[in-house]
């Protein structure tokens, strides 16, 4: 940490926030998140909602009838190979 | 591996049917789907059509999911999924085990997924728009005050419901990066742009997913 990034404005560190969230580093002890009440809101958010979206369930059905439709394209599949050989 | 396939949704077979809410019945439920899972694809490799309907079953609605988030549209995503699994009926006699069936048949869904929207000429990244934030679309607009805080209050269907709404390369990492649990370097792989690229999507991504819920917040949920 040097005095830098003590000095940087709100601009400069959230133009590096990709890179360094993306890198995985501790952002706790950032020095400026240690004066800057709202990027550590921002930083709050962002990894509030990369948590929401870890329990994004698959939940979603597809429709009863797709079966149906897999099943009579890989017997139409299965006719045609059959048919080549 | 997607974190997915991990003990990432505290379900050791989440490639599967959502688990049971109760913790026994999760271990149980997990041993007796892996059982069967392992069956069924070895007797659908050797080319039994019934194993390969119970596979569907065991998996359809993962894969779904999936093709629905990536692509935000349900017929487009049904779709994607029957030519999914068509493409896992000709090539399942090639899974040899190099890691789990769930892994595999989750990235051939990918990359059916991605192939559709090159097809469909979709720029899947676009370079520009990524590394250069403008003052409507990048860090910029994060200056204002802090005083709606979204801890603890995003409700999983206005999640998904911003989640639909961002730009198709948002979603796109968004998705395989938050929800799936790929990693910069493999989407970056999956969708042919630099590491630095899926990170800059990533972060704006967030950003505009938090002025949504922000938004919905401000709205009293209601949209």
């Amino acid at each position: 940490m040097n005095s830098d990034r003590e000095e940087m404005s709100c601009q400069e560190f959230q133009a590096q926030l990709p890179e360094l969230v993306g890198s995985g580093e501790d952002m706790s002890k950032h020095p400026h998140l240690q004066s800057c009440e709202n990027c550590k809101a921002l930083l709050a958010d962002l990894q509030t909602i990369a948590d929401a979206a870890k329990q994004l369930l698959p939940v979603e059905q597809p429709k009863e009838d797709l079966w149906d439709r897999i099943d009579a394209a890989i017997r139409l599949e299965e006719g045609a190979l059959g048919q080549e050989e | 591996m997607p974190r997915s396939d991990l003990a990432k949704k505290n379900s050791p077979d989440s490639n599967t049917e959502p688990a049971p809410q109760a913790a026994e019945p999760v271990r149980v439920a997990a041993v007796d789907s892996k059982a069967v899972d392992a069956d069924a694809l070895a007797r659908a490799q050797a080319g039994d059509h019934h194993a390969f309907a119970h596979l569907y079953s065991l998996h359809k609605r993962r894969i779904y999911s999936l093709c629905l988030r990536m692509v935000g549209n349900a017929a487009e995503a049904e779709d994607l999924t029957q030519e999914a699994f068509l493409q896992l009926h000709r090539k399942i006699a090639t899974f040899r085990g190099d890691s789990a069936f769930s892994t595999w048949l989750h990235r051939l869904a990918i990359n059916v997924v991605l192939m559709h929207l090159r097809k469909k000429g979709l720029a899947l990244m676009s370079l520009d728009e990524a590394m250069e934030p403008t003052q409507s679309d990048g860090p910029g607009r994060s200056f204002g005050a802090p005083d709606l805080a979204l801890a603890g209050s995003i409700d999983r269907l206005a999640l998904e419901r911003a989640v639909g709404d961002l730009p198709a390369g948002y979603r796109l990492v968004f998705v395989l990066h938050d929800v799936e649990g790929y990693e910069h370097n493999e989407i970056a792989d999956m969708l042919e742009c630099s590491i630095g690229n899926s990170k800059s999507q990533l972060h704006k991504a967030r950003l505009k997913l938090r002025d949504a819920l922000r938004t919905s917040l401000e709205r009293g949920g209601q949209r």
